[in-house]
C-alpha cells in the first residue's frame, strides 16, 4: 500500500475514531463537516485537477438535494432510494449542462455556469406550490427511517449519521484518489495545465472534461441529497449563489487539486464562521480577511503549500 | 429473589390504610434525605442558583437583520423583568444569544449548538419561516423546546414537530383571515392582490382569496411579484379598472421603490389601498416617498403609534422596550421598531415562564413536563407580560390566536380603525402534535 493510500485511509481512520472522544456539538458539526466536505471534493475534482472554475456549482448541489427532497416528499421514497434518486438527476443535469456549458471556456464558462445556477434558483422559486420556494419543506419522518437487513436505520440518530456521512465521505475520497492516481486523472490535470497540447497529443479533451463536469456534478448531488436526508430540510437557499461559492472558498482554503484538502478547507472555514460569529457581527468580513491572508501568503492553500513545501507525494 | 419475598410476604397483610401511611411516611423521609442529605443541600442548591439558559436564535444579520435588533432589545428588556420579579422557579434567566444569518442551514448548526454546547433549556425567538423550517426537525430530534416567534402558519400546519410552539404571536393565517369581514364590508368586494411570488406570498394569496370568498367576496385578480424584482410599473395595468381594493404585501428593500411607482401609476384616483404592515417593519411611514400611503389601511398586530389613549401595559411595554408613542427608538427618533412583531418575543417569554413554573422546571430532564406545561395553556390575559392583548392558545396546533388591528395612515401617522375579535381569526385544526410522542 503506498504512503498516499496510507494517509487517506488513517484520516479516515482518525475520523471514525473521532466519535469516541469528541463532545456532542463536535460530533454533530462534524457530521455536517464530512457532508458539506463531500461536496467540496466534488468541486475539487473539476476546478483543482481539471482548472474549470464553475460558478454555478450549487446547482448540483440542489438538484441532489431537491431530488431526494421532493421524492421522498411527494413519492413516498424512503432515504436510500431517495438519495439514489438526488445522485441519478445529479447526473443527468451535470451531463446536460456539461454538454452545453463545455462548449466556452474560460470567463465565459465561469458566467454559463452561473447563469445556469441562478436559473436553477429561480426555478426554485417558481415552482413554489411544489418547493415552497426560500421557506421550503420538512421532510416526512417516515422518509428518513427504513429498514436495513432486518433493522430499522433512523437518520435522526446522531451516531448512525455520523458513520453514514463518515462512509459516503471515505467513497467520495476512494473516487477522488481513485481519477487522480489512474492515467484519466493525469489527462485531466494535463488539461488544466495545457489543454491545446493535450489535444495535439490526440486526447479527446472535450469527453475527459465532459467526464469531470459529471463527476464533480455527481459527487456534489449526493452531497445534496445526503443534507437533505440527514437534516431533514429543503429549501431555495440551498440553490442561491453562496452555495456555490462556499465550495470554491473551502477548497482554496485547504488546498485545490489536493484529495484531502477541501476536507480540511471545511473544518477549518466551518470552526472559523462558528467562532467569529460567537464574537463579532462580522464574522463574514473575519473570514473574508483570512482568505485574503491566506491567497496573499499561501496561495496554494493549506495542503497546497504542505506538498509544495514538505510532502511531494502528497496527491 | 428471596429478597423479593421478604419484602413483599408482609406488605400482603397490611391494610390499604397502613400502606397509605408506610408511603406517606416513606415520601417524607425521602424529601426530608433530599433537603437534609449534605450531598443533596449542594446538589439542590446547585439547581436552585444555576441560571435557566434560554438560547436566543436572532438575526443580527443577513435579511432579517432590522427585525433581529429589535428582537434582541425586547428580549433583553423582557429578560431583565423577569429577573427583577425573581426569576424564573427562583433562578434568573441567562439569554445565550447566537447569530443565525438569517440562514436555515446556520439555523439548524445554531439549534445543535444550543442542545449540545451551551446546553440550554430551550430555543427561541426565531422570526424568518425558513430558517425556523430549516431549525425545527433537528430541535426536535435533539428534544430541544423551541418557541419561535414567526408568525407563519408552519407551525398550525403540522409541518414541524411537538417540541416547536409558536404562543407569542398570531400566524398569518389567521391575520389575513380576521382582515375580510372588515374589509368586504368597509373598502369593496373586488379585490386585486399583489404580493411576493414566494411562499410567504402564496399564504397571503390562498388565505386571503378564501376569507374574501366566505364573505360574498372575490379576489378578482392576482399578481405574484418575483423577489428578485426592483421596478413594479410593468405590473400595474394588470389590476383591472373596476378594482375596489387593492390588497397589497412586499417585503424587503425595493417597498418604497413599489409605492413611489403606484402612485405615479394611478395619481390621486386609485382604488382603496390596503397593505400589511410587514413591507414597513422598521420604516418611517411619514418617509419621502411613502405619501401615496395617505388615507390607505394596514392590518397591524400592535400599532406602533400609540394613539390618544393607549392601554397601560402598551405605555409600559415601551418604556421598559425603549419605545416612544412614535413606535421610535427613545434614543434615535430615526431607528422605527418592528412594533407589530417584536412583541411576540416578550410575550413568549412570559408564556415560557409560567410554563416554566406550572411544569416545576428544574433542568433537562424536565423537558417533556415543559411541553405539557406550555400545552395546557388555553387563555392569556391581556396585562404587562401580554400588552398586545388576550389570547387564545391552542395545545394541539401550538399555535396563538388573538386580536388583529386595522390602521388607517392620517399625516404619516397610522390611527386604529378596527380591532378584530379572537375569534374573527380562529380556524378548525389541521394537526395535533399532542399525539406525537415526546
Amino acid at each position: 500500500m503506498s504512503r498516499a493510500v496510507l494517509l487517506h485511509v488513517g484520516v479516515i481512520a482518525l475520523l471514525f475514531a473521532l466519535q469516541f472522544v469528541l463532545s456532542d456539538y463536535h460530533h454533530l458539526t462534524l457530521t455536517r463537516v464530512m457532508i458539506l466536505s463531500v461536496y467540496a471534493i466534488g468541486f475539487n475534482v473539476l476546478f483543482g485537477y481539471t482548472g474549470l472554475l464553475s460558478l454555478g456549482h450549487a446547482l448540483f448541489f440542489a438538484t441532489g438535494l431537491y431530488a431526494a427532497g421532493l421524492s421522498a416528499t411527494y413519492w413516498g421514497f424512503t432515504a436510500p432510494t431517495a438519495f439514489a434518486a438526488g445522485i441519478a438527476a445529479g447526473l443527468a443535469v451535470s451531463l446536460l449542462i456539461g454538454a452545453v456549458a463545455l462548449r466556452t471556456t474560460g470567463v465565459a464558462f465561469m458566467i454559463v455556469t452561473l447563469m445556469f445556477a441562478q436559473a436553477g434558483h429561480l426555478a426554485t422559486l417558481y415552482f413554489g406550490d411544489i418547493t415552497r420556494g426560500d421557506e421550503g419543506i420538512v421532510l416526512p419522518e417516515a422518509s428518513r427511517k427504513f429498514a436495513m437487513l432486518g433493522a430499522t436505520v433512523d437518520l435522526a440518530d446522531a451516531g448512525l449519521r455520523f458513520n453514514l456521512a463518515l462512509v459516503l465521505l471515505a467513497v467520495t475520497i476512494g473516487v477522488s484518489l481513485l481519477i487522480v492516481k489512474r492515467p484519466i486523472g493525469r489527462v485531466l490535470i494535463a488539461i488544466r495545465e495545457n489543454e491545446p497540447r493535450t489535444l495535439m497529443l490526440g486526447f479527446d479533451s472535450f469527453r475527459t472534461k465532459l467526464f469531470a463536469v459529471v463527476v464533480s456534478g455527481t459527487i456534489s448531488a449526493a452531497a445534496g441529497a445526503a443534507t437533505a436526508l440527514a437534516f431533514g430540510y429543503v429549501g431555495s437557499t440551498f440553490a442561491s449563489i453562496q452555495y456555490s461559492i462556499y465550495p470554491l472558498l473551502w477548497t482554496l482554503l485547504g488546498g485545490a487539486a489536493t484529495v484531502l484538502g477541501p476536507v480540511l478547507g471545511t473544518l477549518v472555514m466551518f470552526h472559523l464562521v462558528d467562532l467569529a460569529s460567537g464574537y463579532t457581527t462580522a464574522s463574514l468580513l473575519v473570514v473574508g480577511v483570512v482568505l485574503v491572508l491566506l491567497v496573499l501568503f499561501f496561495p496554494k492553500g493549506i495542503l497546497g503549500t504542505v506538498r509544495a513545501r514538505w510532502l511531494p507525494w502528497l496527491p | 429473589m428471596t429478597d423479593d419475598k421478604k419484602t413483599t410476604a408482609p406488605a400482603s397483610t397490611l391494610t390499604r390504610r397502613d400502606a397509605l401511611k408506610g408511603l406517606a411516611l416513606t415520601g417524607a423521609a425521602a424529601a426530608g434525605g433530599l433537603t437534609l442529605g449534605p450531598g443533596f443541600v449542594r446538589y439542590a442548591q446547585a439547581q436552585s442558583s444555576a441560571p435557566i439558559k434560554i438560547g436566543f436564535q436572532v438575526h443580527r444579520t443577513g435579511i432579517g437583520a432590522a427585525y433581529g435588533r429589535w428582537y434582541e432589545r425586547t428580549t433583553t428588556a423582557a429578560v431583565k423583568l423577569i429577573n427583577e420579579a425573581g426569576g424564573i422557579n427562583g433562578r434568573p434567566v441567562e439569554v445565550i444569544a447566537e447569530d443565525d444569518g438569517t440562514d436555515p442551514k446556520r439555523g439548524a448548526e445554531v439549534v445543535e449548538k444550543f442542545a449540545t454546547q451551551h446546553k440550554t433549556d430551550v430555543a427561541f425567538g426565531t422570526l424568518f419561516s425558513h430558517v425556523v423550517i430549516g431549525s425545527a426537525p433537528r430541535a426536535g430530534e435533539l428534544k430541544l423546546p423551541y418557541y419561535v416567534v414567526s408568525e407563519g402558519h408552519h407551525v398550525a400546519s403540522g409541518m414541524l414537530n411537538r417540541y416547536t410552539f409558536q404562543p407569542g404571536i398570531t400566524d398569518v393565517k389567521s391575520q389575513v383571515q380576521s382582515m375580510a369581514p372588515w374589509i368586504a364590508s368597509n373598502l369593496g368586494k373586488k379585490v386585486t392582490m399583489i404580493y411576493p411570488d414566494f411562499a410567504f406570498g402564496y399564504d397571503h394569496r390562498d388565505y386571503f382569496s378564501a376569507a374574501m370568498k366566505a364573505q360574498g367576496g372575490e379576489v378578482t385578480t392576482l399578481i405574484p411579484v418575483p423577489p428578485t424584482e426592483t421596478s413594479f410599473t410593468r405590473y400595474f395595468p394588470n389590476i383591472p379598472s373596476d378594482t375596489e381594493v387593492l390588497y397589497h404585501v412586499m417585503v424587503g428593500p425595493a417597498v418604497l421603490t413599489f409605492v413611489k411607482e403606484l402612485g405615479e401609476h394611478f395619481g390621486s384616483e386609485h382604488p382603496k389601498l390596503f397593505g400589511f404592515i410587514d413591507s414597513l417593519e422598521a420604516v418611517d411611514l411619514a418617509s419621502p416617498g411613502l405619501e401615496f400611503l395617505e388615507n390607505s389601511y394596514f392590518w397591524e398586530a400592535f400599532p406602533r403609534h400609540a394613539g390618544a389613549s393607549p392601554s397601560a401595559f402598551d405605555t409600559f411595554y415601551r418604556e421598559k422596550v425603549g419605545v416612544d408613542a412614535n413606535g421610535a427608538s427613545t434614543s434615535d427618533p430615526a431607528d422605527i421598531s418592528t412594533y407589530s412583531h417584536m412583541f411576540g418575543c416578550w410575550e413568549t417569554l412570559f408564556i415560557l415562564k409560567h410554563a416554566m413554573e406550572a411544569a416545576g422546571y428544574q433542568g433537562e430532564a424536565d423537558r417533556a413536563k415543559l411541553i405539557e406545561a406550555t400545552e395546557a395553556i388555553t387563555t392569556i390575559a391581556e396585562g404587562n407580560e401580554h400588552p398586545q392583548g388576550d389570547k387564545v392558545f391552542n395545545g394541539k396546533t401550538h399555535q396563538v390566536f388573538g386580536h388583529q388591528n386595522i390602521t388607517q395612515v392620517k399625516s404619516g401617522k397610522a390611527e386604529v380603525v378596527h380591532r378584530t375579535s379572537i375569534e374573527d381569526g380562529m380556524y378548525p385544526d389541521e394537526t395535533d402534535y399532542t399525539k406525537q410522542a415526546l
